[in-house]
This record gives C-alpha cells, sequence and structure tokens, in this order.
C-alpha cells in the first residue's frame, strides 16, 4: 500500500521538499493534494484534468533523493501550497502519457492533459515521456526530401525526411508565417504518400501566436491530422519543460507505431531554455554560461535526437524546432548549442525582412547537413548540387562587392563587380522572394536559379563544369 | 553488499562501505547499471552511473567488482559499433529492439564466434610482454597479432593446435618465474583509464598522408601527433574528420562519435561499409572501429568513450598498425566532464569546466605517439580532436587548453564555410609544429623544391590577406600591377588548390606527389605573370586569356593518373604569356 504523507519540510520556487519518506525511486510522479479552503489556491488551471478539483490536485516528480529527504518539482507551480495543507502520494512509476490514434485532431495542456474539453480519449497504452535513445544502429540515414514549395528551402537548405532543421529567427521576424507555410505546403517527392500527421507544441508562446497557428491548420483543412501540446506564456515552467516531451512522445507513437509521417513544430525553443534556467537555479544547481544549467546541451540533445527514421519502420519523425535567437545574437548559447546538435539551421534575418522580403531567409549562414544525400539525380535534379553550391559561392562574393561599393560607391567598382550587384539585388527579388501562399516546383527553383545566375559571366561559374553550363547558362559568354 | 542512499541525475551515492578504490566497477540497482566510483567521503561512496538512473530508489542493491573498469581487448573490435563503455550496439539492438535499453551487460567481444588461428610458439619457448604467441585473420585489411599482456611472463607449457578457437579458449598455458600457471585465451582485458606500457617512444618523423592538399601541404601531421580541428557548427569539422578517416594512410580508423548526431554515426555507418579502401581494395569498415555514444545518450559514458577509443588504440598499435583515432567532439567530453563535476558540487573554474580540465586533455592527448611497443614492433597512434567552441570563439576554455597540448591546429572559418569554401581551414591561423620534423622524409620523396614551393605558398597567401584590407577600402582597380598578380595568383591557389571537393569523385583525395605538381603550376603561374609585369604590360591582357580560370578548373582534369596533363598546364601558361608578349610588341 501507498503512503500519504501529511506536509511539506520546504517550498522552493518550484520545488517541494518532504522528510522522512521511504520507497521513492528518482523520477517517480507524485500527487499532491491541498486540503483547506479551495480559494486559497491560485494556480492556472490549464492542465488540470477535467472533473478534479480544479486546481486542488498536482502533480510533481522526485528529482533529488538523499536518504529519507526527497526533493520534488511541481509542475503547476508551487502557489498556494503550504507547509500544512498539502498531502502528498507517491505513485511508483514515472510520467507516463496515455497514448492511442485518437490523439489525431485532439488539444493537450504542456502536461499532456487533454484541455479541449472532449474528456480523455482511450489510452491504447502509455509510454514513459522521456523517451529512450535510439540505437545509432538502427537508424535509417535519412534520404527522402521534403518539399516545401519556397525556393531558399528547396534550392538552398532542402529540409529532410527525419531531420531535425530548426528556424533560427528573432523577436518581430515572421518564423510562424513560414513555418505555417511550410506546413501548409509540404509534400514528399517521389515514392510513398504515406500518412502524414503534425505534432505541434507550443512552449510558452503568446495566446496569439498558438491562436495564429490553430487558425491557420484550420484553414489548410489539417486540423485533424494535427496533435497540440499547448503551454502558453502563462502557463507554469516547470510544466513547459515536460511540453515538447510529451509532444515527441506521441510523435514517436504515431511514426513509428502508426507509420505516420510526423512533422513535429516545437516553438520556442528559447522560452523552453528559459524554464529550464529558471528550474535549475531555483535548484540550487551550479551555472554555467549566462546562468543556463551545465545540461543545457545534453537537455536540449534528448529533444532533438529524437527525430529520425528507423530501419524497417515505414514512419518518421521530422523536427522544426523555432528559436527567437536573444538579441538576434547566433553565438548566445541556446542557438549556439542547438546548432551543434541539429542537422543545420534556417536563420532568418532582420535586414532582409526589413526590406519587405518574404521569406526573410539568410541564405549564407543558413544550412541543411543532409540535403547533399537527398538531392541530384534520381531524387530532385542532377544539377541541384551544382547550383546550389554555385549560388552561395556567388552570392557570398555579392556581399564582398556590396561591403566595396558601401566604400567607394558603386559607380567605382569594377564591372565584375557591377555584375555581382546585379545577380544579388536579381537573386533576392526573383529566388528568395516567394508569396506565403506560393509553391514553387523544385524544376521552377531550379530554373529561376539559374536564370539569376546567368547574368554573371560565364567565367564567373567557378564550380559549375562545361557540360552543365551548356545546358543551362543562359547569359553572355565573354566578361 | 551496499545499498543506495541518494540519487542526483547520474550520481548515485552508496553508504556504508570502506572496501571500495577510486574508479572501481560497481553494478547499481536490481537492473545491475553500470556505474564507477568517483569519490569516497567516508562511509559515503558517489558513484557515477553510465545509463539512466530513473527508477533507482534508496535501499537498492549496489555491487562492487573490486576492480577498475576495464575493456575486453581481442580480435572482433573491427568493423564493429561499441556505445561509450564498449558495448557492441549490433548486438544490443537484437537483444532489446531499436531503442537502448539499460542493464544491457552485454561484454565487448562475441564470445561465440570462432577465428581460425595460427599459434607463433611453441612449448618450452619463454613469452614476455608484448610477444606475439598466436595470430588471426580479423578481417581481410587486419591481421590480429594476440600478444602477452603486459606484466605477464613466463615459459609456455601448452599451446593450442592451428585451427578454430573463441576468444575465451585457452591458446597458450605459461609457468610464470614464480611458478604459478597462467592462461592465456584471445582475448586480455585492460583498464580503460590507464595507458598501456610501451618499449620507448620515438620521435615522429612520418606524416599521416591525407590527401586533402590544405592539410598535406601547408599544416601536414605526424604519425604519432596530435591535432585539433575547432570551428563553429556548420564549419565542416565532421565531413573533414570523415575525410581523414576515409583516405588517411593509417592502418586502422577509431571513429569516436562523443556526443554528437546519431544520423552522422548511421552515415559513418553506410559510408564506410560501402567504400573502398584503395590501398587495400576492401571495405574502409574492415579497418574501422565506431564508437557512437551520440548527445542523448548517457552523460557519463560520454566521458569514458575517450579513454574507450584510446585503449582500443593503444592495444592496435601495440600490434605493430599506425592508428588514428577521430574524436568528434571533445568539446563534448569536456561538457560530461562539466556536467558530472556539477553534480558533484566541485568547485567551478573558468566557465563552469572543472580546474582539472587541463590536466585530462593533457592525459588524452599524451597517450598519442609514435613508439616502439612491448615485443619490439614500430606502432604510433595520431590523435585528431574536434573542438566545438562555445559560440564559435576560440578563447574558450576547451580551446585554448587542447592548444597548449596539439601541435597542429586547423582552424575551421565561418565565413569560408559561408561561401562554402571546403575544407573551411583558415590557411593564416591554422599552424602545424611538425613542418621541421617532417621535412627530411619530404625532402625525400618530393625533392627539396617542395619545402621552397609551400613556403612560397604561405608567402602569397599572406600577402593576399594584407592587400585585402587595401582592395576592401579603395577596390582592386587601384592597385599596381604586381600586386593585382597576388590578388589574381592566390584567388587560383585558394579556390584551385586549396578548395577541394569531398563529394567529387576524383578531388576528394590527391596524392601527395599531384599535390607538389600542383602547388608546381600555380607558382610558375606567378614567375611568368611577373615577366609581363616587369614589361609594363597590363595583368589584364593575361586574365583575359582565361589561363587563371581555366588553372582553378585543373583539379577537376587530373582524374587519370596521367602526370604529363600538369605539365602541360605549364606549357599552357607559357604559351598565354608569350602570346600576350607577342600583342604587345
Amino acid at each position: 500500500m501507498r503512503m500519504e504523507y501529511i506536509g511539506l519540510t520546504e517550498i522552493n520556487g518550484p520545488l517541494i521538499v518532504l522528510e522522512g519518506v521511504s520507497g521513492v525511486s528518482y523520477e517517480e510522479m507524485a500527487e499532491i493534494t491541498l486540503s483547506g479552503s479551495p480559494s486559497a489556491s491560485g494556480a492556472s488551471g490549464a492542465s488540470s484534468a477535467p472533473g478534479a478539483s480544479g486546481n486542488r490536485s498536482r502533480t510533481g516528480r522526485v528529482i533529488l533523493i538523499d536518504g529519507d529527504r526527497v526533493v520534488v518539482q511541481v509542475f503547476e507551480g508551487t502557489k498556494g501550497l503550504s507547509l500544512q495543507n498539502t498531502h502528498t502520494r507517491f505513485t511508483g512509476r514515472p510520467l507516463m502519457l496515455p497514448l492511442s490514434p485518437d490523439i489525431l485532431g485532439r488539444v493537450f495542456g504542456g502536461g499532456g492533459r487533454p484541455i479541449d474539453g472532449l474528456g480523455p480519449h482511450i489510452a491504447v497504452e502509455t509510454r514513459d515521456i522521456n523517451g529512450s535513445a535510439i540505437n545509432p544502429v538502427s537508424r535509417q540515414y535519412p534520404r527522402a526530401c521534403i518539399q516545401t514549395g519556397l525556393s531558399a528551402i528547396d534550392g538552398m537548405a532542402t529540409l529532410i525526411r527525419g531531420q531535425k532543421l530548426p528556424i533560427f529567427s528573432g523577436a518581430g521576424l515572421s518564423h510562424n508565417e513560414l513555418a505555417a507555410q511550410i506546413v501548409r505546403q509540404a509534400r514528399v517527392t517521389g515514392d510513398d504518400e504515406g500518412a502524414f500527421a503534425i505534432v505541434f507544441a507550443a512552449m510558452g508562446v503568446k495566446n496569439d501566436t498558438a491562436d495564429f497557428f490553430i487558425r491557420s491548420f484550420e484553414e489548410s483543412g489539417a486540423l485533424q491530422r494535427v496533435v497540440m501540446f499547448m503551454n502558453l506564456a502563462s502557463d507554469p515552467i516547470i510544466e513547459r519543460i515536460l511540453t515538447p516531451r510529451c509532444a515527441l512522445t506521441a510523435a514517436e507513437y504515431l511514426a513509428f507505431d502508426h507509420g505516420y509521417h510526423v512533422l513535429v513544430i516545437l516553438t520556442d525553443i528559447a522560452s523552453y531554455c528559459e524554464a529550464l534556467r529558471e528550474f535549475s537555479s531555483s535548484k540550487g544547481e551550479i551555472p554555467s554560461r549566462k546562468g543556463y544549467p551545465s545540461y543545457l546541451y545534453s537537455d536540449l540533445a534528448s529533444l532533438y535526437e529524437r527525430a529520425g527514421t528507423l530501419v524497417g519502420k515505414p514512419g518518421s519523425v521530422t523536427q522544426m524546432p523555432i528559436l527567437t535567437m536573444p538579441n538576434d545574437d547566433i553565438t548566445h548559447p541556446i542557438p549556439d548549442l542547438t546548432g551543434y546538435i541539429t542537422e543545420g539551421q534556417i536563420v532568418l534575418d532582420r535586414t532582409l525582412a526589413g526590406g519587405g522580403l518574404y521569406p526573410p531567409i539568410a541564405v549564407l549562414p543558413s544550412l541543411s547537413r543532409l540535403m547533399k544525400d537527398g538531392i541530384g539525380r534520381g531524387m530532385t535534379r542532377d544539377d541541384h548540387p551544382t547550383l546550389s553550391s554555385q549560388l552561395f559561392s556567388s552570392y557570398a562574393r555579392v556581399q564582398e562587392a556590396r561591403a566595396l561599393a558601401s566604400v567607394i560607391g558603386e559607380d567605382e567598382i569594377s564591372e565584375t563587380d557591377k555584375c555581382y550587384m546585379t545577380f544579388g539585388r536579381l537573386f533576392e527579388k526573383d529566388f528568395l522572394q516567394q508569396g506565403m501562399t506560393e509553391f514553387r516546383s523544385i524544376d521552377q527553383t531550379l530554373e529561376i536559379g539559374w536564370r539569376t545566375l546567368s547574368v554573371l559571366p560565364r567565367e564567373e561559374l567557378d564550380r559549375v563544369d562545361a557540360v552543365l553550363l551548356a545546358k543551362h547558362y543562359k547569359g553572355r559568354n565573354t566578361r | 553488499m551496499y545499498y543506495v542512499h541518494g540519487v542526483n541525475g547520474p550520481v548515485v551515492t552508496v553508504r556504508g562501505g570502506r572496501e571500495f578504490s577510486m574508479m572501481d566497477m560497481v553494478y547499481v540497482g536490481p537492473e545491475r547499471l553500470i556505474g564507477e566510483v568517483v569519490g569516497l567521503r567516508g562511509d559515503d561512496i558517489v558513484v557515477q552511473v553510465y545509463e539512466d538512473t530513473a527508477g533507482i530508489m534508496p535501499g537498492h542493491p549496489v555491487e562492487g567488482t573490486g576492480a577498475p573498469m576495464s575493456l575486453k581487448l581481442g580480435p572482433g573490435l573491427i568493423g564493429n559499433i561499441f556505445d561509450g563503455i564498449a558495448r557492441p550496439l549490433r548486438t544490443i539492438e537484437k537483444r532489446t529492439g531499436c531503442y537502448l535499453a539499460r542493464g544491457v551487460n552485454i561484454p565487448s567481444l562475441d564470445a561465440e564466434k570462432v577465428w581460425k588461428i595460427t599459434p607463433r610458439t611453441a612449448v618450452g619457448q619463454t613469452l614476455s610482454p608484448g610477444q606475439v604467441y598466436a595470430e588471426c585473420r580479423e578481417t581481410n585489411a587486419i591481421r590480429h597479432r594476440v600478444m602477452t599482456p603486459p606484466g605477464v611472463s613466463g615459459r609456455v607449457v601448452y599451446v593450442r593446435k592451428a585451427g578454430d578457437c573463441r576468444v575465451n579458449d585457452t591458446v597458450v598455458k605459461l609457468e610464470t618465474p614464480d611458478d604459478v600457471s597462467v592462461k592465456l585465451t584471445l582475448a586480455q582485458e585492460w583498464p580503460i583509464r590507464t595507458p598501456r606500457p610501451v618499449g620507448r617512444r620515438i620521435p615522429v618523423s612520418m606524416p599521416l598522408v591525407t590527401g586533402q592538399r590544405v592539410i598535406d601541404t601547408l599544416f601536414p601531421i605526424a604519425k604519432g601527433g596530435c591535432a585539433a580541428i575547432p570551428g563553429p557548427f556548420g564549419a565542416g569539422k565532421t565531413i573533414t574528420q570523415h575525410q581523414l578517416a576515409k583516405w588517411s594512410d593509417a592502418d586502422i580508423i577509431i571513429y569516436l562519435g562523443c556526443g554528437e548526431r546519431g544520423n552522422e554515426m548511421t552515415q559513418v555507418l553506410e559510408e564506410f561499409g560501402a567504400l573502398i579502401d584503395p590501398k587495400s581494395g576492401r571495405p574502409l569498415m574492415e579497418r574501422t572501429v565506431l564508437i557512437a555514444n551520440t548527445s542523448n545518450m548517457p552523460v557519463a559514458a560520454r566521458e569514458a568513450s575517450v579513454y574507450t577509443g584510446m585503449t582500443i588504440a593503444e592495444y592496435y598499435r601495440d600490434m605493430g598498425y599506425h592508428v588514428a583515432i577521430m574524436a568528434d567532439s571533445t568539446s563534448r567530453w569536456a561538457e560530461a566532464l562539466r556536467e558530472i563535476a556539477g553534480r558533484l558540487e566541485e568547485m567551478p573554474a573558468e566557465e563552469g569546466f572543472p580546474a582539472y580540465l587541463p590536466s585530462r586533455l593533457a592525459e588524452f592527448y599524451e597517450r598519442a605517439g609514435y613508439v616502439s611497443a612491448l615485443g619490439d614492433r614500430e606502432g604510433s597512434i595520431t590523435v585528431v580532436g574536434a573542438v566545438s567552441p562555445q559560440g564559435g570563439d576560440f578563447s574558450e576554455p576547451v580551446t585554448q587548453n587542447t592548444k597548449r597540448f596539439v601541435r597542429c591546429f586547423w582552424a575551421l572559418d565561418r565565413q569560408l564555410a559561408y561561401a562554402r569554401h571546403f575544407p573551411a581551414i583558415n590557411w593564416l591561423s591554422s599552424y602545424s609544429e611538425y613542418l621541421d620534423d617532417l621535412a627530411p622524409w619530404y625532402e625525400a620523396r618530393l625533392g627539396r623544391a617542395f619545402g621552397e614551393n609551400r613556403a612560397r605558398l604561405a608567402r602569397l597567401l599572406q600577402e593576399e590577406s594584407q592587400l585585402n584590407e587595401i582592395v576592401k577600402l579603395i577596390g582592386a582597380d587601384i592597385l599596381p600591377e604586381g600586386q593585382k598578380l597576388v590578388i589574381e595568383a592566390a584567388r587560383v591557389a585558394r579556390l584551385g588548390f586549396l578548395q577541394q571537393n569531398a563529394y567529387h569523385g576524383t578531388d576528394t583525395y590527391m596524392p601527395l606527389k599531384k599535390q607538389a605538381a600542383m602547388l608546381d603550376v600555380v607558382l610558375t603561374l606567378i614567375d611568368e605573370g611577373k615577366k609581363l609585369v616587369d614589361l609594363g604590360i597590363p595583368l589584364g591582357q593575361l586574365t583575359a586569356t582565361g589561363i587563371f580560370d581555366r588553372l582553378i578548373r585543373m583539379k577537376y582534369e587530373l582524374s587519370d593518373d596521367k602526370g604529363d596533363r600538369l605539365s602541360r598546364y605549364k606549357k599552357d601558361i607559357r604559351d598565354c604569356v608569350a602570346r600576350v608578349l607577342a600583342d604587345h610588341q
């Protein structure tokens, strides 16, 4: 029989401490009930189970055991708890997420409980939300390209099924619009038109942002294929730490048990990391860079590495985390550590956005590490790798020409540099710029690419061999 | 039997025993999770556990093994893939499916696999440490020499017949000088944190030839040397490591994925299984050992993984092989140290890293070297460690401390990577201290001119970077003709020579002789161009012949092994110059 402990020894931020406890295991779940008048408590009710008496019942998890002293983190926050008014019971098992194919189309709170008023679904099974690491030998190296219909992504940083490709953005940039467009337009080139599902995890985003996504899913008629996990900006931070884990557990279940191709949108990773820092400091841990805990890398990896495809399983988990870089700083610990784990990044740029360009994707720092094996002959088109490499190198040269022109004036630069200036403008206007509802096929994207390159003298295309030049180059032949 | 007292992430405290020694291996809990003793405080024993500790509770049993964390070394390591504490991942997959489960205690070597052995000793002979007593073919590329373990010697009283043998079968029985009988099998155990003893160290004198032009020509690394590849994400650390693993002339590659991406390990597995080693004509996997402790696998095992890799490397070095370790990435290892130090509530030093970070790095890199092993065979371990500096800032502690213990520094550059100039090794901030050590070797094979040419190339690039400062301000048109030549020639050197396409069928690897000849062509261009400039002929006339752009494409046209092609380029240069000269007159 399970013991119930009355009262607490200590409350510290989201943590409670109990003493004299026995038979409790690490990471085990606890149920905390408040006695006394209901009005005394005031935590948000977003994640409370329907039917339960509001926020008077809370859940927590054991995060430290020292003999008979146990530290528990309370997901819904400790507001309203006192040292006397609580009854704590340990459940004897870790946090499990109930799962069934019926979760499609449902909305859950950040802690995995339904909040759409439809009541609990009938669980076929439950799973530990922490998941387990995929054995590297069981992974299938991802090769199937996902067409997003956006030239900047398809042409220059191709998204691959099973990849984790974050959007590095800044406050006020159009990352949400971009993510919504990708969700609307994404399709897989080639063979199996398998079932497609979206798992959307909101971590500390504003209500408006969450609404924007729901509306966008509705408009595209995708709502029945979306599972949502909502932890809004005003919801408790401890729950925010669980949100992506619940979402990924659901994604893995849909992908590897039911064969769906799942696209997971995690927004916003920055809020998640802030929550982690807040939680870590309340535990009294030794802070590392900028106050973030020393295990930030391992923690982020435990989320991002849950993307992939497995040998002999039909489904896939593709992740597109959205990350607003604090102060647009790509060397900040959050984007920095993310970049070291994810397979590339799509970077949005404020200058481009300021010039009215959509999508404002900064092509040079953007990268898709899995692109090289997912494009080319038999997958997209044989000239794709060469074209993208040439566009990168030429566009890099544009930056040099612009820097020079800004010092000595555009009239004074060499004829070649002037060509590069023209190319730069054309590349941004024709290739990057795109409507929010415009879908471009791979062929269209590549043709625009060659057309823009053709304003450069033939000799400047140093990455293209003679055969491809003859076939695709439409410009003047000499300098 | 001892019992768990407290749990904090991977750190478990055990109470009530004084028999444990530091670094002893222990089994924790009913699932027998593997751990290691990292602290002893009175009756409290601090254990770091190599697996997820969820579910561990006070009162769970803890069992000591009385020995430090050890690795079973023998045939079957090559071609295999292990986690950070040398558990074979393929076997784990068969046992537990796609996801890693806990408490899977599988030995590194397959006990049932049968090897065909040939004994190399006879009854009555005396064996001393390092002496080979049997051999077997481990893969088609590697002959496994079964050696007498360090610290064991004696007279042979029994030898197994040639033929089938499993790793745990007795091959030789010895009688030691103090009359103890010792059975030797195909395998031996060695504690991973202890360097294996060697006969003596030999000064480095041979390069590890990599086929990468910027490395072999400008910043070579010696067999037995250490190099660091620091770079921000996306700068190409992993691809550079893959290239070295594929093309370097080491006999055996240990590829150590320490806290990196799972898909990258899968890629190595797939690619190395399919790629053919130019030397042996066999798949590269037949000379490769993979250690995969990806970023989401337990952090304590990540800390141990570098020692596991190094111990395997030392074992094959002792057989007389040249081994290269690709450690990707040492920063993740340092972070694992930091994470565990934080859990142990140790006093943090710079950036939260523990104060012993430099000494741990030194211990690791100093296990590399060119040695005469026990048993008088020459072997070497070359270490190439990737460093992932926070924010790409090389002033952080891991990069700075690594710099103290390596002699070769390949600095990857974000700007070069953005321009897709790969390998993005910055030629101004990289260096190799091995140049002088290796000079005699290069001179013997490529002639004296090569050393001079290399110095000229380095000067040319240096000069270009200074001129670029001016060009940025006033544009290139105003420069004197001589300096324009420097800029144009340096462009040929950068795009044509330093840039190398890892995905191009032939450009991915270039033999040394060809590198030297190609360098010669680039320098001829300067010499010939200079003649025109001296006569006051504008450089534009030479540019108009298109010779610069032809030379940039030269590397792609060298696919066939005909040496005369390169001399043809020289002739082309002279022809172009002659034509300009004729026009001028």
